[in-house]
């Protein structure tokens, strides 16, 4: 046969591996967004539900995710940001550096459920923090690290060692040389990266379910030892554990969750691009 | 610098060369290594934390007992083998699929794809790694499962099959741009020599350039098979979650159920320190070390490949 | 020179600087390097270098590339500490003090040792904010004796009347040449005594160069000028001392006028005519 057809049609069988790669993608979001967007109104957003949640509002699961993301940021992001300056600027290669990137490779790698025993078995139980906002937080924070830390230092590293170099030249300490030149140059790159960590945590159903989340608690949360329903475990919920749920609740419930991660990542990479051309190095 | 030709004044002699320390800055950077060193605190924490909790498990329970076909934890059998044979099962159908799946895609994407075609595939595609697996869970229940259940004519959709074919797509992204990765990082000149020969784009992509990239998509696999294996949420949803051991292929469109479902779906039932409970935690260090293991071949890999790039 | 205390400063030392080339060799060295080798990951790039920088005058380390001009530079100012797998032997005096002495300030040093690198970094910001960089860092906050500097540096570096107006302009929209001056500038700012520059004219234009190498004449009436040049040219044209360098060794050094005309040692003419490099 032909050459040339020979690769044309490789190339068309690719383009359709690809084309039956991307369409379900495609499929899952406007499956979603068609069959939920008629649960969603006003309401849906801002009331509790009631009547064995088959009516009513999502609000405290809303709630919830923010919360417990607001919380996951604050531990996560100085710890995430230090990490990542130090493997950046400070770590030479020795073996306890390589020890260190092995371990984000592994806290990148253990299974969200075994995050939701660890959690279980350390901030619940032993610390005896309860079911609770706090001992959530701190489980995602964990399990966010090695995202947030990974980009931070690709980020950090991005960065042009000249700059570092004329720092010093000019008298500046390390130090100095990070916070007026390395860590404003990285800073989209650093934030890209801790949306990207914490869309991860805020879709995440497995690591809460024996830390924070409550089954049916319709009102909101008033301190971080509470317990709250979250939009992840609220979906698990309504979708298998309730009989006879309105399936437009289910995909309104799934719209909110997906809408609330997607624009996130829309938000990271629309950071991201923008400062990529701006840039001049 | 009080004023400039303070500075000027060539005073010499040993006072103007001593160190001053700035004990904020020695604070900041001392707090810095500690963080940058806890992430290895962290690991151990998790796996002392699983040892605490599930060791017991392991001495309260046989060892042939822990290995026998049968998981009835109200009736006192403690058989992990159909839940590890089932997380097995799952995956490696699941890579199975998204394997030839993701390496067509990264080629296409990386090789033939005109420059705007690209950046319409690769935001889609970082789209799939950000929708949280229980979206994914709960459109394979109510979308997928129907299909499969129709398509095939079994009694329910919620079989092997379809949380494989769940998996398979949340591993794509990771297999995606890890092959792209490694596709991208075939020197030039292999490409062109190839070209150089007379080869079509065609016969040098699959003559030079894949095999030349054959370790990162061994990494690409690896790193999608850890994420597989650990994934919780979607495969409880889809794969029907009945302990049976899968014995023949038939089990493939049957109803299995994962190490990670058994953990998420008991732990809210059963009483804390009781043999079912010690055990869940033992489940979790057998999680813990096998996706340590998948995690650690992967990474020696990575690591090989950075150490070539040389000065830093 | 605007700073009152500046200007009396420079009269001084042009005084100073009267005195005939001949006597450099009588003068108390401002920096005296004393069997300096150094390595880089095994590698040998120094070995046993032995050399005097006079005050107030140009000094021009020449050679082909890869001699060990740039190391040499960046050992002065200790920039070389920031590369890891090193080692060095020998030792290296400002106003005779040993700069590697445990204990040193090195920032300190830093200071009273400015840098211009061959291609200019200009870095992220404002022209003004890459002046006053190194005295912010050095705790200066004060902002009219920022602006006093920012005029001064600028008026040394033959740059302020080009940039007068675009303070606040980013500092990458100037030209190349004046993104080295402005570089030059940002050195001055800390009022160093001694300026080493690398190749500083060699990504730029002739006019610019000579721009350059005019602000150069008058810099070393206050400053020990120590730069790595781009040509044999440049060398002969700026050289009150010069030294050569070939393959990690100093072949020969003396006052600039007599290396280039009289050079005592073969390699040394073969360069200077053009016979290799």
């Amino acid at each position: 046969m032909n050459r040339a057809l020979v690769q044309r049609l490789g190339f068309a069988f690719l383009g359709l591996i690809t084309f039956v790669v991307v369409v379900p993608i495609l499929l899952v979001i406007g499956v979603i967004v068609a069959r939920g967007i008629v649960a969603i109104n006003w309401q849906f957003l801002t009331t509790m539900p009631h009547g064995g949640m088959k009516e009513g509002g999502i609000l405290p699961a809303i709630v919830g995710t923010l919360l417990l993301t607001l919380g996951t940021a604050l531990v996560a992001v100085p710890i995430g940001v230090g990490g990542a300056v130090y493997l950046s600027e400070y770590a030479r290669d020795t073996r306890l550096t390589r020890a260190i990137r092995l371990a984000i490779v592994n806290l990148a790698g253990i299974p969200s459920i075994v995050y939701g025993l660890f959690g279980l078995g350390m901030f619940v139980l032993f610390f005896r923090f309860g079911t609770s906002i706090l001992a959530g937080s701190l489980t995602l924070a964990i399990m966010t690290l090695p995202v947030i830390i990974s980009t931070a230092e690709e980020a950090l590293r991005a960065v042009p060692q000249e700059f570092r170099t004329v720092s010093a030249s000019l008298g500046g300490t390390r130090w100095q040389g990070i916070r007026t030149i390395v860590l404003p140059q990285a800073l989209p790159g650093i934030i890209t990266g801790v949306i990207l960590g914490l869309l991860r945590a805020a879709g995440e159903t497995a690591p809460i379910l024996f830390t924070v989340a409550a089954f049916y608690l319709p009102r909101l949360p008033s301190s971080p030892m509470d317990q709250t329903m979250t939009l992840p475990y609220h979906l698990y919920v309504i979708s298998t554990q309730v009989p006879g749920m309105p399936l437009s609740i289910q995909y309104g419930t799934a719209l909110v969750l997906l809408a609330l991660v997607l624009s996130l990542n829309i938000v990271a990479s629309v950071i991201r691009r923008h400062f990529r051309r701006k840039r001049q190095w | 610098m009080s004023n400039p030709s303070t500075v000027k004044t060539r005073a010499s002699g040993p006072t103007r060369l001593r160190r001053r320390t700035r004990v904020s800055e020695f604070a900041l950077e001392t707090l810095i290594r500690v963080l940058g060193f806890s992430t290895i605190g962290f690991v151990l924490l998790i796996f002392l934390f699983l040892l605490r909790e599930g060791l017991p498990a392991f001495f309260q329970v046989s060892p042939a007992a822990l290995f026998s076909t049968h998981w009835y934890p109200t009736y006192g059998f403690f058989g992990t083998l159909p839940l590890i044979l089932g997380s097995l099962l799952v995956t490696l159908l699941a890579i199975v699929i998204a394997l030839p799946l993701g390496v067509a895609t990264a080629v296409f994407v990386r090789e033939v794809a005109p420059q705007w075609t690209r950046e319409i595939l690769k935001p889609v595609i970082e789209v799939l790694a950000g929708v949280p697996s229980v979206v994914l869970g709960f459109f394979g229940m109510t979308f997928v499962a129907p299909l499969v259940r129709e398509v095939l004519g079994a009694p329910t959709g919620l079989t092997a099959f379809s949380g494989a074919l769940i998996l398979a797509y949340m591993a794509l992204p990771t297999i995606i741009t890890v092959a792209e990765d490694a596709l991208d990082s075939v020197p030039r000149s292999l490409r062109d020599a190839g070209l150089a020969m007379g080869a079509t784009r065609w016969q040098t992509i699959w003559r030079v350039v894949v095999p030349g990239a054959r370790s990162g998509i061994l990494t690409a696999v690896m790193l999608g098979m850890g994420r597989a294996i650990g994934e919780t949420m979607a495969v409880m949803m889809v794969t029907g979650n009945a302990a049976v051991m899968p014995t023949s292929l038939v089990s493939l469109f049957r109803p299995i159920r994962t190490m990670t479902a058994t953990i998420a779906a008991e732990m809210g039932e059963v009483a804390r320190g009781s043999t079912h409970y010690h055990m869940l935690f033992g489940i979790g260090i057998i999680l813990f070390i096998l996706t340590f293991l998948i995690n650690l071949a992967a990474a020696s890999a990575i690591f090989q490949k950075k150490r070539k790039g040389g000065l830093r | 020179m605007v700073a009152p205390n500046s200007t009396q400063g420079a009269v001084e030392r042009t005084a100073a600087h009267r005195t005939p080339a001949s006597s450099y060799a009588g003068r108390e060295p401002k920096i005296r390097i004393e069997g300096v080798s150094y390595w880089y990951s095994r590698r040998q790039m120094l070995n046993g270098v032995t050399l005097s920088v006079p005050d107030r005058a140009v000094t021009v380390l020449f050679g082909p590339a890869g001699g060990g001009k740039t190391t040499l530079m960046r050992l002065v100012n200790r920039l070389n500490d920031l590369v890891e797998d090193t080692q060095m032997t020998g030792r290296i005096l400002l106003d005779g003090e040993d700069i590697y002495t445990p204990g040193t300030d090195v920032t300190g040093l830093r200071r009273r040792v400015g840098m211009v690198f061959a291609l200019p970094l200009p870095l992220p910001g404002t022209v003004r904010e890459n002046v006053v960089y190194g005295p912010r860092l050095a705790g200066e906050r004060n902002t009219s004796r920022l602006s006093e500097i920012v005029e001064r540096s600028l008026t040394q570096a033959a740059l302020w009347t080009e940039v007068r107006d675009r303070l606040d302009a980013p500092a990458l929209s100037l030209s190349g040449g004046q993104q080295q001056r402005l570089c030059i500038a940002r050195s001055l700012a800390l009022e160093p005594e001694i300026l080493l520059l690398d190749e500083p004219t060699s990504g730029l234009d002739p006019i610019s160069t000579a721009k350059v190498e005019e602000s150069l004449y008058a810099l070393k009436k206050d400053y020990a000028v120590v730069i790595v040049p781009h040509s044999v040219q440049q060398a002969a044209r700026i050289a009150d001392v010069a030294a050569f360098f070939l393959a990690g060794e100093l072949v020969e050094w003396g006052e600039g006028p007599e290396v280039f005309t009289a050079p005592k040692v073969k390699q040394t003419e073969d360069y200077i005519t053009g016979r290799f490099g």
